[in-house]
């Protein structure tokens, strides 16, 4: 069956003003929309820009914005949207470099900034570092996330507040917060202790409806926050 | 620009490597993509080592099986060097922070994967260490972070196009920067290539669209060798049409696959460890099932079998395979079984290294000055015919530390300076003439017929007519090729001008492969002749090594290292 595709286009090399530009595609039901795009771009419009790597939903690289909301296009199908023209568009809040393909940088120096790795303060044992299952399983569904950039795209509070880190670095900090095996704690709290940090967010939950891999973050940063909230609260 | 070491590739070998240089040397890593968007990151099931946390377990063990896997095509040395530091591998991965799932004492959770045994080939062994069905990625992730940390310089979406060299010394590379076009010369004191696999050459595979062999490719049409090519794995459970893998721990955890009536097959072709058999010999069986009419529905398809694990064992420990089944196949596997069918996953051939990543030239098989190969890209070869599953998450930390090690002592020599190339290359070339290309013929079109061919005649099972059809058509794309066109002008962010780069990459591996293919008249491992159908220990006990010469690509071969044990019936 034929399917219309609105694409977003946009060069900001040859171009002043973003536009729309219209497609059709033949594609089953059970097709990805990133197969459609492929599609696309190889029989129709070589120009038609956009990431992608591993097609199935573990890299992160082809978040964009379908029919208004943030998902990767490898991991939605075109079942999975009702009839009528799709909407493609790249990730909101992210400067776009062309087409659906947009700058990351800042989203990775926030990602940077929350020291992304363990701190353990011990002498490495001669063997692993003993953690019980519990104590694993406790940032189990953290280590799911892949980076790619839905929940970011889709927070509210990022459209007024570019200072904001954001769900996706704030998620990786909750990883290693509570990682039994990190010793700096009370240095990570502090860090996170800000207005544009932590406290930053406003529970809109958004990422939490968006995030391709069903993680929980606004209740992983709810427990981020009761943890700095209690940690002041004890003599 | 100029660094002491480049490179060229952030998976988990690439990772591992600039790890241990960056506190003592100039490093940076080159990748097409963004690294945690790496390859590395799709495995799923484990990492092996013989801890013995959960049952007994030894390195002697380990490396029968993984010989025994590799059908004796692996050089037993290398095989025994990667399973004795196997341990220490791990301890060091859960040290930097690798959340692997966990035993009640606390200590590293392992499982049960395809071809591990117990006493010499008795039982299944739980020797895989696990982080739920994410072990890759979250190795991949941790890896990164740990480059973060030391400060090791990245440049994403960039393209390695051509290799420098000074006489025989390799003195730099020659990258393209996918955001604006420019092309760069960078000088180097050494240089790694750790670029992972070829998977695109086959229609379907578990393998992303980055993995187009670049290096393999390059490093050929420099005049050095590659190894062992015809020597490719398919994996037994792709979901059916896609490609993508339900990981072999759905079996190592309880799985088993069934035909259309509902018979547990692999008790006929592996009757000792039945659905752990290695990944060739199960897809093997799963194609003899189908084209005996007991595919299901009488479809080329089996079925995986999930449903006795329960939900609770599939949620903590499965939970990404049984999202993929659910929604790609439209199917739950807590209830149902899932469609599958084999996909191509791994090139266990590749660059010739030595056990520390340097790479052999094909001059008597002497180390190259100043290139090194590690991961999927090399071929050490830890993994022969067969790859056994969860080796390569540690062939990848082994030799891409031990790679890093070896680069550094290389620098430390002192005689290694930067060094100027004899030419600059032919990259700035490439890219003005494919730019500029205006012939008639569309690479995707090429890919697409290259992928149909090579799924046709170079997949499971294997003929001399078979690989000789395709052979023909090879050169007949190859020549095609040359009367490209590209409608896409852009220097910028040019997808069309990428492919066109991996399409010449994917026509040079495919001819490798079915050359070294067509000289392997007898089957092992993961090669299967359909002419040949028994392995030849006389005439093949051999590796393959192809390079071209003066008179079009040439085939030598290289004695396999037998060390501890010697080849016998090979039987499950």
């Amino acid at each position: 069956m034929k399917h219309t595709f609105k694409i977003f286009r946009y060069d900001p090399a040859k171009e002043r003003q973003p536009r729309y530009q219209e497609y059709q595609v033949e594609a089953e039901p059970t097709d990805k929309i990133l197969d459609c795009l492929n599609r696309i771009r190889w029989e129709q419009d070589s120009s038609l820009t956009y990431r992608m790597s591993c097609a199935h939903g573990v890299c992160g690289s082809d978040a964009m914005r379908i029919n208004g909301i943030c998902a990767l296009a490898c991991q939605r199908l075109i079942k999975d949207y009702g009839e009528g023209p799709l909407l493609i568009e790249p990730l909101p809040q992210f400067p776009v470099l062309k087409d659906l393909l947009v700058d990351l940088t800042a989203f990775f120096e926030k990602y940077r900034g929350i020291w992304p790795y363990l701190l353990p303060d011990d002498p490495a044992p001669e063997k692993e570092r003993l953690q019980s299952p519990e104590e694993r399983m406790a940032f189990d569904e953290a280590i799911r996330c892949i980076l790619c950039g839905c929940c970011t795209a889709a927070c509210p509070i990022l459209e007024d507040n570019q200072q904001f880190l954001g769900p996706a670095a704030l998620l990786r900090a909750f990883r290693y917060l509570f990682d039994s095996r990190d010793r700096q704690k009370g240095k990570r709290m502090e860090l996170l202790d800000d207005e544009n940090a932590i406290w930053g967010c406003k529970t809109h939950g958004k990422c939490t409806e968006v995030c391709p891999k069903e993680i929980q973050v606004t209740q992983s940063l709810g427990r981020v926050k009761k943890k700095i909230y209690d940690s002041k609260k004890a003599p | 620009m100029k660094h002491d070491v480049v490179i060229i590739g952030s998976g988990i070998a690439g990772l591992r490597a600039a790890v241990e240089l960056a506190a003592h040397a100039d490093v940076a890593i080159v990748s097409k993509v963004f690294p945690t968007r790496s390859h590395s990151g799709a495995a799923q099931g484990g990492i092996t080592a013989a801890l013995g946390n959960e049952e007994e377990d030894r390195w002697e063990w380990h490396m029968f099986d993984t010989v025994k896997g590799s059908d004796f095509l692996g050089d037993q040395d290398a095989i025994e060097i990667m399973v004795r530091d196997a341990p220490r591998a791990i301890i060091e991965l859960e040290h930097m922070g690798v959340p692997f799932s966990r035993t009640a004492e606390g200590t590293i959770a392992q499982r049960a994967f395809g071809g591990h045994t117990r006493d010499f080939g008795k039982a299944p062994v739980k020797r895989a260490c696990y982080a739920s069905d994410r072990t890759g990625r979250i190795i991949l992730d941790t890896l990164f972070e740990q480059s973060i940390k030391a400060g090791v310089q990245c440049y994403a979406e960039f393209i390695m196009i051509d290799l420098l060299f000074n006489a025989t010394r390799c003195v730099g590379v020659v990258l393209l920067e996918l955001a604006t076009g420019k092309i760069h010369a960078v000088h180097t004191r050494a240089l790694l290539l750790a670029t992972g696999g070829a998977g695109k050459i086959y229609k379907t595979t578990s393998n992303c669209f980055s993995n187009t062999g670049d290096a393999l490719s390059i490093v050929l049409q420099k005049g050095l060798p590659l190894q062992d090519m015809e020597c490719l794995q398919f994996h037994p459970t792709g979901i059916k049409g896609l490609g993508i893998l339900m990981s072999e721990a759905a079996r190592g955890e309880g799985g088993i696959l069934l035909n259309r009536h509902g018979e547990r097959f692999m008790e006929r072709y592996a009757p000792v460890i039945k659905d752990l058999a290695p990944r060739d010999i199960v897809s093997r069986a799963i194609v003899r099932e189908i084209r005996e009419g007991n595919g299901v529905g009488g479809s080329d398809y089996v079925h995986l079998d999930l449903t006795a694990l329960g939900p609770e064992k599939i949620k903590e420990r499965l939970w990404e395979i049984a999202s993929f089944a659910t929604i790609y196949a439209g199917v739950d596997p807590v209830h149902e079984p899932v469609p599958v069918q084999p996909t191509c996953h791994y090139i266990m051939g590749g660059i010739p290294t030595d056990v520390d990543g340097r790479v052999l030239g094909a001059d008597e098989h002497k180390p190259v000055p100043g290139l090194f190969a590690a991961g999927e890209s090399s071929c050490v070869s830890v993994h022969g015919a067969n790859r056994l599953g969860c080796n390569s998450l540690l062939d990848l930390v082994v030799f891409g530390r031990r790679a890093g090690k070896a680069i550094l002592s290389s620098l430390q020599d002192g005689g290694v300076t930067h060094d100027k190339p004899d030419s600059p290359g032919s990259g700035r070339d490439t890219i003005e003439k494919l730019l500029a290309a205006r012939g008639k013929e569309r690479v995707p079109a090429i890919r697409r017929e290259l992928q149909e061919l090579m799924t046709d005649h170079c997949s499971v099972f294997r003929d001399h007519r078979g690989l000789e059809t395709a052979q023909v058509k090879i050169t007949e794309l190859k020549h095609r090729y040359r009367d490209i066109g590209l409608s896409c002008r852009d220097r910028h962010f040019n997808l069309e001008l990428i492919e066109a780069l991996e399409g010449e990459h994917l026509l040079n591996c495919a001819e490798v492969i079915v050359l070294s293919a067509l000289h392997r008249r007898e089957s092992r491992g993961a090669h299967y002749r359909e002419d040949y159908p028994e392995r030849n220990d006389q005439d093949f006990l051999h590796h393959t090594l192809v390079a071209t010469g003066s008179g079009g690509m040439e085939i030598t071969t290289k004695p396999v290292q037998i060390t501890r044990f010697k080849p016998v019936a090979r039987t499950y």
